[in-house]
């Protein structure tokens, strides 16, 4: 990675720890894994169940309202707040702009899930008092968590390279959640017929497939992960988040910063 | 080579949410600025000077025309490292220290190490913010983050520096600092092109200036050579309490201050005035040509333009 990518990205990332609503959310984090542990507590034999279901929808959910809290105004805040002419005026390119900005933000996603990560395995410690190996498990889900925040960064950045925060929030969130059940967006389309089918086809391939990325329930129960289902994922993210952010460059570069 | 070179520069942004209609921000803009100079670009609010300036900084994109700076286009990374540039109202991160800001700036620009970190202390020096380097910006008050914004712009040392209203939000002191800095960058061998709406800072700064109202360029040159052409009255100062009758009738003003008649008269009445006096065996103290202000040639500028576009409609 080149000197100004690396720099925007501290910088996004910087931006992120200094800002007292991700403490905020760290802290709604913690207070959700000691529900875990209570949860866990008062359910008889399904403590575990229990620990890492909600654990883990608490990193997802909470990385998720990071990821577009932040990156809706990635782009359109250093706009609105005239930070980003004194970036451009120097030798930077924009897309650089764009990836630093996306480098950044997945950092921090990165860091903070790691942190409620050690949350979850502390609370399932706590519940099981020892490791088993099934537990290796929800270190994939995690990953697969992690590939989704990758995904909806790119959608934030794209979003907030063209349209104002309030709607950047609305186009991110919408797809989050089309996507978690684009699932069954498919499974309708097979069932449908004429125009509908085609559109409902579309939209299930156009909107990121967050159904094939959440094995948090499979994992609890101590089901393990295809080695060919990771491999999947792995460059389903890669490819959907690479052509997430070469869309929001290629907006980016035409733009005028009036 | 001219340090800045503006070949039919225009922008014409589309406004309008359902019917988009086009509205001229800048005409075709030819201008050339030379290396060294320090080059005034003035008009008043929304004349095109900040347009102009974010075109020359490819934030954004002309509709027309080209600019180069030190001979190369002004989208070229190698003509970005050697420029510095302060915005309009300049407003900073202001999670970050003035240090901190600083350090960034620096390694977008390419510097980094030991070299940065003594860059950085010269720079604050010279703003005169040593003191608070490691305070947030947030807690900055505007003259001071205008200050910051300087520091950012020649922290990397670059050939050209670009100011847009440097002198907004400073007082006399922040003013006249900033005066002496551009002064000191010029004898550095600097080029410094700064907009502005404040007369009297381009006149006493200005090598040249550019005039520019509503998207049109108006007149480049010599603040001296602008001004001449504009009035060309005199002033004459006698000893007395009258103006003689003859002469009446051309002046312009007229103060009387206990034997001494002051009168401001046209340049061409100056030999009938003068042969007035004499008939009157008034004493002549003085005749001297009345210098015009930078001010007083702007304002002459844009009535004329107002007038112009006036009869056109």
């Amino acid at each position: 990675m080149n000197q100004r990518i690396t720099c925007i990205a501290s910088n996004t990332f910087r931006e992120a720890v200094r800002d007292r609503v991700l403490y905020n959310l760290i802290a709604f984090a913690v207070l959700l894994s000691g529900a875990a542990i209570l949860v866990g507590q008062i359910s008889i034999d399904i403590e575990k169940l229990v620990v890492i279901n909600l654990g883990l929808t608490a990193v997802s959910l909470f990385g998720i309202i990071i990821a577009i809290f932040i990156g809706i105004g990635l782009v359109s805040k250093e706009i609105e707040k005239r930070t980003l002419y004194t970036v451009l005026s120097r030798p930077v390119r924009r897309w650089e702009f764009i990836v630093g900005k996306f480098f950044g933000l997945a950092g921090t996603l990165v860091v903070n899930a790691f942190f409620m990560a050690i949350g979850v395995f502390a609370a399932l410690l706590y519940v099981a008092h020892k490791f088993q190996k099934p537990d290796g498990w929800v270190l994939v889900a995690l990953y697969f968590i992690i590939l989704q925040f990758l995904i909806i960064c790119s959608l934030a950045l794209l979003f907030s390279s063209f349209s104002s925060p309030l709607l950047s929030a609305v186009f991110a969130f919408s797809l989050f959640v089309i996507g978690t059940f684009s699932e069954d967006l498919r499974n309708f389309a097979a069932l449908a017929n004429g125009p509908t089918k085609w559109l409902a086809t579309a939209v299930a391939y156009i909107v990121p497939n967050f159904s094939a990325l959440n094995v948090i329930s499979s994992v609890a129960h101590g089901q393990p992960v295809s080695g060919q289902l990771i491999l999947y994922n792995t460059i389903y993210a890669l490819l959907y988040t690479s052509t997430a952010l070469c869309g929001a460059v290629l907006i980016f570069q035409r733009r005028n910063l009036k | 080579m001219p340090a800045v070179e503006i070949l039919g520069l225009e922008k014409t942004y589309s406004v309008g949410f359902w019917r988009k209609r086009p509205k001229c921000a800048l005409k075709p803009l030819h201008l050339s600025v030379e290396e060294g100079e320090i080059f005034g670009f003035l008009g008043p609010n929304g004349a095109g000077k900040t347009t102009t300036l974010k075109m020359l900084m490819g934030l954004v994109f002309p509709t027309g025309g080209s600019a180069r700076i030190l001979g190369l286009d002004v989208n070229d990374p190698q003509v970005k490292a050697q420029i510095g540039f302060l915005p309009e109202q300049p407003y900073f991160y202001d999670y970050l220290t003035a240090h901190e800001l600083l350090d960034y700036y620096g390694r977008l620009s390419g510097v980094s190490g030991k070299g940065l970190s003594s860059r950085m202390d010269k720079v604050l020096e010279r703003v005169g913010l040593r003191d608070v380097k490691g305070v947030q910006l947030r807690k900055f008050s505007k003259g001071m983050l205008q200050r910051v914004g300087i520091a950012q712009a020649i922290l990397h040392e670059p050939k050209i520096v670009f100011f847009d209203e440097p002198m907004s939000g400073l007082d006399p002191m922040g003013r006249r600092e900033v005066r002496d800095l551009m002064e000191q960058l010029k004898q550095e061998g600097k080029t410094v092109f700064f907009s502005t709406h404040i007369l009297s800072d381009a006149e006493a700064l200005c090598d040249r200036v550019a005039v520019i109202h509503q998207g049109e360029l108006r007149a480049v040159g010599a603040v001296a050579d602008l001004t001449a052409g504009v009035q060309g009255k005199i002033e004459l100062v006698w000893q007395g309490t009258t103006v003689p009758a003859s002469i009446k009738a051309m002046v312009v003003e007229c103060h009387v201050t206990g034997d001494t008649v002051r009168a401001v008269l046209a340049e061409e009445s100056q030999d009938l005035a003068v042969d007035a006096l004499r008939r009157e065996h008034l004493h002549l103290v003085s005749l001297v040509p009345v210098r015009t202000t930078l001010e007083q040639y702007f304002v002459e500028k844009l009535k004329r333009a107002e007038q112009s576009a006036g009869s056109m409609a």
